[in-house]
């Protein structure tokens, strides 16, 4: 018994001990913390560790170059490996243990989602990178994007069908348990049909199915000139096989979520095209800084997520400044002041802070044996 | 009723409405058949994986819930062979060669330290040992420097289309049905007319009375676990290469579809893995490609509730007579 109230004694001094170190480095206050959520690992692992990689390049410069107003800025990355659940545990790790006020993340719309309303009743800023569903910023006046959203990438997606391939019948398979894919879908149909096309297949599949080859073949005997695949890299790396194997040659278009096919997918994806934030390969003096120094750093070439994530980092850090102060309600409001050019292009926030941004069409070709996605064309909201 | 023969000519005569008629007829069938094919093709792998789930249960009755996970062993190994010298048919017969070894390696590995050590206590510890050696190597290769949490993409050879009058078959479709039948009647000659098959089928009779006649039934088990790796092994193998990414958790959905496939054809009967494979391939893909993608798993399991509750054996299952 006595044993007992010993070693409970202890623990609570050991906690003691732990609350009060963690109160010391909550006061100190010459660093600026910021939590990163990214699916490290996992299905979509390529947008997070690109995602990572440009918020780091961005704190690297600006650390180099004497931090925010003296103050150094550091990184707490997490892994939500895609899993909105993960990212709600990772979330609650940030904001607990690390007392993270400002959180740029998650990468993919359902991560995203889980964490808005948390992160508005707690008032912690989030700076989405690359969430493009409609109602993310729906959650509160803390939530912000830095890419603009899914109804206007569909509708690019569908006029970039319609004008600049000249199609007319489009089929579409997409992922019915994925509120992005739905999303896109959904606004492709309005604004193809819009555009005085007809869509000829509409099928869909469950999140995690491997053979698609019913559904293709239903595709196949619509004859559609034209297949648009919104969903994340590694389903349309599948999903591109499958569909070229049935013999299936007509273009297939995509969104955001197709960066990083090209490390993921061979030949198949073809004669592709999706609509993105930036061109890696744009003669935009941002870009061509911004690329160079990723190059250097990364030795690869950064794709849009990279590029958000550069930005995401920016647009605090140029808040922070302007509001001259880390107090989070100020950060907020400078935020949702912000009117800056920046690499994915200028920004400004409009009333439900998100971004009016153009969006830019990328070609999947061959270019020495390696695939890479090349600038075709900017659509303009 | 039976109307008159002339009242089905039409009217005026149109030719073109006739044939139209006809074109649409054609243009099903056309699309059955392909999605026919389709489900031959999906089905053949889960009767390859459905065959170690029944090989295991007819003669240890434990449901062997780490067997999807060797099938991911096998994708894996094969990866690596595969990257190693180059997707060619001669890589491919090597990748298959590699995978099989290291699976039946893996297989007696697990059957000498998981199981066998419990195979005296109440079933239900062994099945949860199953499952604990299912997620030990999912979270395995999970941590694997060189396997790692990330899809990769599995190399294949090239796609090529085998037009077969309207119905085309990929060389892959054909790979993966072709392979899978040889080994199956490979396994067939294994059980029916070897020594060691007439062995496996004593254990699976009675374990006892089958030691009693001198049969070593510590080496049959080993031997049947193997058997069922190598199949697995293979199955991943021709999953991977129909599906060309693989991950740590890729066994779990085709090992959980093969299970069902075994129950569904009878546990512990071989033909009746086979039979459950093809019906639950065929019934998916039909499901997919006419009614809608949502209802693809919810019809294949309630297929499954069907034969259940009409013949709780399965199709093929035979009814056991418990002594007492």
């Amino acid at each position: 018994m006595k044993r007992i109230t010993l070693s409970i004694l202890a623990v609570a001094a050991a906690v003691c001990v732990v609350l009060a170190f963690g109160a010391c480095s909550g006061s100190e206050s010459d660093t600026i913390k910021i939590g990163g959520l990214y699916p490290l690992s996992g299905p979509v692992a390529v947008y997070g560790v690109e995602a990572k990689n440009g918020v780091e390049l961005a704190i690297e410069e600006i650390n180099t170059a004497g931090g925010i107003d003296g103050k150094m800025v550091s990184l707490i990355a997490e892994d939500d490996e895609g899993n909105p659940e993960k990212t709600v545990n990772a979330y609650k790790k940030l904001t607990a243990k690390d007392g993270v006020k400002m959180i740029i993340g998650s990468l993919t719309s359902g991560c995203t989602q889980a964490i808005t309303s948390l992160a508005q009743a707690q008032k912690v800023v989030v700076v989405a990178p690359a969430a493009t569903m409609a109602s993310i910023t729906d959650a509160g006046d803390y939530i912000f994007r830095v890419c603009f959203i899914d109804p206007f990438q569909g509708t690019v997606g569908a006029k970039f069908s319609a004008e600049n391939l000249g199609k007319k019948r489009a089929a579409v398979l997409y992922d019915v348990g994925n509120d992005y894919s739905v999303g896109l879908y959904e606004n492709f149909k309005i604004a193809f049909e819009a555009a005085g096309g007809t869509m000829v297949a509409e099928e869909s599949y469950n999140t995690g199915d491997k053979d698609f080859n019913a559904q293709l073949t239903k595709i196949k005997n619509a004859d559609p000139d034209v297949v648009y695949l919104p969903d994340y890299y590694s389903t349309v790396a599948l999903i591109a096989r499958q569909l070229r194997a049935q013999g299936i040659t007509v273009p297939i278009v995509g969104a955001d979520g197709w960066g990083g096919i090209t490390e993921n997918a061979g030949d198949e994806v073809l004669n592709g095209f999706y609509s993105d934030h930036y061109a890696a390969d744009s003669t935009d003096a941002k870009v061509i800084e911004f690329v160079s120094k990723y190059k250097t750093k990364y030795s690869a070439t950064p794709t849009a997520f990279a590029a958000l994530g550069y930005d995401a980092m920016y647009v605090i850090k140029d808040a922070i400044v302007a509001a001259g102060t880390t107090d989070i309600a100020k950060v907020r409001d400078a935020i949702n002041a912000t009117s800056g050019s920046y690499v994915t292009g200028n920004l400004t926030f409009d009333a439900k802070r998100n971004p009016t941004k153009s969006a830019v069409m990328l070609e999947i070709v061959k270019k020495d044996g390696a695939l890479t996605p090349v600038y075709k064309a900017t659509v303009n909201p | 009723m039976l109307l008159p023969r002339y009242t089905r000519q039409p009217l005026i005569p149109d030719p073109g409405f006739v044939l139209y008629i006809d074109a649409r007829r054609l243009v099903l069938l056309t699309i059955f058949i392909q999605q026919l094919v389709n489900g031959l093709s999906l089905g053949s792998i889960y009767a390859l994986i459905a065959l170690g789930y029944t090989m295991v249960y007819g003669i240890v009755k434990l449901i062997n819930f780490a067997h999807g996970e060797i099938l991911m062993v096998g994708a894996y190994t094969a990866y690596y062979v595969l990257r190693t010298v180059g997707a060619s048919p001669l890589g491919l017969a090597l990748a298959f060669a590699a995978a099989m070894i290291v699976c039946g390696i893996t297989g007696i590995t697990i059957e000498r330290f998981a199981y066998r050590p419990l195979r005296s206590s109440p079933r239900l510890n062994s099945l949860i040992t199953a499952i604990a050696m299912s997620l030990i190597l999912q979270n395995g290769v999970r941590v694997l420097p060189f396997a790692g949490p990330n899809p990769r993409q599995f190399p294949t050879m090239d796609t090529i289309m085998v037009p077969f009058g309207a119905v085309s078959v990929s060389n892959i479709q054909i790979i993966v049905i072709t392979v899978s039948i040889v080994l199956m009647l490979i396994l067939n000659y294994i059980i029916n007319w070897t020594k060691t098959g007439k062995a496996m089928r004593a254990v699976s009779f009675d374990m006892q009375a089958a030691s009693l006649m001198g049969i070593s039934v510590n080496r049959i088990i080993a031997f049947t676990f193997a058997l069922g790796s190598v199949l697995a092994a293979a199955g991943g193998i021709l999953y991977a290469t129909a599906y060309p990414q693989i991950e740590p958790t890729m066994g779990a959905m085709p090992g959980l579809k093969a299970f069902v496939a075994a129950v569904l054809g009878g546990i512990g009967s071989v033909p009746g893995a086979m039979l459950g494979g093809y019906i639950l391939g065929v019934a998916e893909t039909m499901t997919k490609g006419f009614l809608s993608s949502q209802f693809a798993d919810a019809i294949s399991f309630s297929i499954l509730i069907l034969i259940l509750l009409v013949k709780p054996t399965g199709i093929m299952g035979q009814k056991t007579r418990v002594k007492v």
